[in-house]
């Protein structure tokens, strides 16, 4: 049951950033091809465009997709694009307090590829 | 007598134990386990018997050709096939639908033709069509189904035209685990149209019910080993005769020939000239101690025994609030198939969860994505039965959702 611990399911029932974001000035969408969840990435950058002052997400998805967007979204409020873009798996494994299996690596790197699609486009 | 429990005997990776715990297989959709005398079967052949067929005339090489072209005959009399050289060994169903679209239908088609394929079809009787109609500009109909997942017969009238050239369905679907009538389908279309042709993927209907070709009066049938006990990588094509002497192989090589010259090269006769190159020989006879399995039990009792799953299986997912499934309600038009959706949970969640006691389904959309969209959901959780599945396996699937809904709730 470590996949499933409360703090998933606290995310995932009570996804913060959940939403649409007012004068979001970047944003990006990503499937995952093997079961079709969607998420959408909305972003508003700082004045000088070097990090990251707000942001949402939308979609749908497992619990480990969504768990994953909702924490993914909290650390990176404040963070730089500099830093933002060094973000890997490991680091959402230690997010999410638990190592995946091949099948559901996808489901939690999908969030992350599309905030790295998003400010990737105004490096 | 059939026992599920006795059949269940026959398949060692039934007596497999993960974390201390029994298995249960609950994806012989996706594909089957298989039965000992399948694996021997194989392995005499590493063993015993290790030579390529059609060329030595030495006794292991005649033995190889021997124990291959049985396999042929096994088959053909389990589809009911007038004769041997009617089935052509694939690599699976999909290259058996790639064959008669590229070595029949390419050359077939004229200005103006269109194919029928209907919204239920696996992705490998839906994409060949499609890419074929995009380089030859032929149009793609589909027919539609009922919200029971039934295909809706007073479409057909409407979707066969003189300018049909093929039907492309299946006769039990991998996802709404529909049963569709092949034999009244094949009437009403040569009545339509006595030139359509009509291709039935029989990939989840050979391995659970009866099969007879000629009762079904179809052009093609295809259907794939895997699904069925037999070894992966062996598919196969039935055809009419005079269907595989007008087809032009599309795969050259050796084994396929009659006579090479510098200028010229004759074929062999069909199904050799479809089988170029040496084949996966212990895959094809594997597959017929399969069909010589299955053969022995009695495709009548399999369906009775899935029909009664079915049933079983019905009433206890009604229990369930909040869980659905998709397809028709009647165990008489239905096989083993039951793709879920449960209010609470994502399907990969449920499957993540029944995986922890050793509960084994699928999730996604079993290559149907145009089925789901056509729903209007994105994906389901789908448990699927065979042979050796029990009433039991079934309630360790209920129990399993249960425990979902509890982590979920």
């Amino acid at each position: 049951m470590d996949l499933y611990r409360e703090q998933i399911l606290d995310h995932y029932k009570h996804p913060r950033n959940f939403g649409h974001l007012e004068g979001a000035n970047i944003m990006s969408e990503e499937i995952n091809v093997s079961c079709g969840d969607k998420i959408a990435i909305e972003i508003l950058l700082s004045d000088d465009k070097k990090s990251i002052t707000d942001i949402r997400f939308s979609g749908e998805g497992c619990a480990i997709n969504q768990a994953s967007a909702s924490m993914l979204t909290e650390v990176v409020k404040g963070m730089t694009i500099v830093e933002v873009m060094k973000l890997d798996l490991p680091y959402i494994e230690k997010l999410l307090g638990t190592t995946l299996t091949p099948s559901r690596v996808k489901c939690a790197l999908l969030p992350l590829e599309a905030i790295h699609k998003a400010v990737s486009s105004v490096r | 007598m059939f026992d599920a429990k006795k059949i269940q005997k026959d398949f060692p990776q039934l007596t497999r134990k993960i974390n201390g715990e029994r298995i249960v297989y609950l994806d012989s959709t996706a594909t089957s386990l298989k039965p000992q005398s399948v694996i021997d079967k194989e392995n005499e052949y590493y063993t015993q018997y290790t030579a390529n067929v059609f060329r030595g005339i030495y006794t292991t090489s005649e033995e190889a050709t021997a124990a291959y072209e049985n396999a042929r005959a096994l088959t053909a009399s389990f589809i009911g096939a007038s004769t041997p050289d009617e089935i052509v060994f694939t690599r699976n169903a999909s290259e058996s639908i790639n064959l008669v679209a590229y070595s029949y239908m390419l050359n077939e088609f004229q200005s103006g033709d269109h194919v029928v394929t209907t919204i239920m079809e696996h992705h490998s009787n839906f994409v060949p069509w499609q890419q074929l109609g995009e380089k030859r500009g032929i149009a793609v109909d589909i027919w539609g189904v009922t919200p029971d997942g039934v295909l809706d017969m007073g479409q057909l009238e409407k979707l066969i035209t003189s300018k049909t050239k093929i039907l492309a369905v299946s006769a039990a679907s991998n996802v709404t685990g529909t049963i569709t009538p092949i034999t009244e389908i094949v009437r009403v279309v040569k009545r339509l149209n006595p030139h359509c042709l009509v291709l039935v993927d029989a990939a989840q209907a050979a391995p659970h019910m009866p099969v007879k070709v000629h009762e079904w009066n179809a052009d093609f049938v295809v259907f794939s080993s895997h699904k069925m006990l037999g070894p992966t990588g062996i598919g196969v094509l039935w055809a009419k005769r005079e269907h595989l002497e007008k087809m032009t192989p599309f795969n050259y090589g050796g084994d396929m020939i009659s006579e090479v010259h510098i200028d010229r090269t004759v074929f062999k006769a069909p199904p050799h000239k479809f089988e170029a190159g040496t084949p996966h020989i212990a895959g094809v006879i594997g597959f017929g101690a399969a069909v010589e399995y299955l053969s022995s039990i009695g495709m009548e009792n399999i369906r009775a025994h899935e029909r009664d799953l079915v049933s079983y299986a019905i009433k206890q997912i009604d229990r369930v609030e909040g869980m659905h499934f998709l397809g028709p309600k009647d165990p008489d038009i239905r096989g083993g198939v039951f793709a879920c959706t449960l209010k609470s949970a994502h399907p990969h969640d449920i499957a993540q969860l029944l995986n922890e006691s050793n509960v084994f389904i699928r999730a996604g959309n079993h290559c149907a994505m145009p089925l789901h969209e056509y729903f209007g959901i994105v994906s389901t959780a789908r448990a699927s039965f065979y042979v050796y599945t029990t009433r039991e396996d079934v309630d360790a699937f209920i129990e399993g959702i249960l425990r979902v809904q509890k982590t979920f709730s």
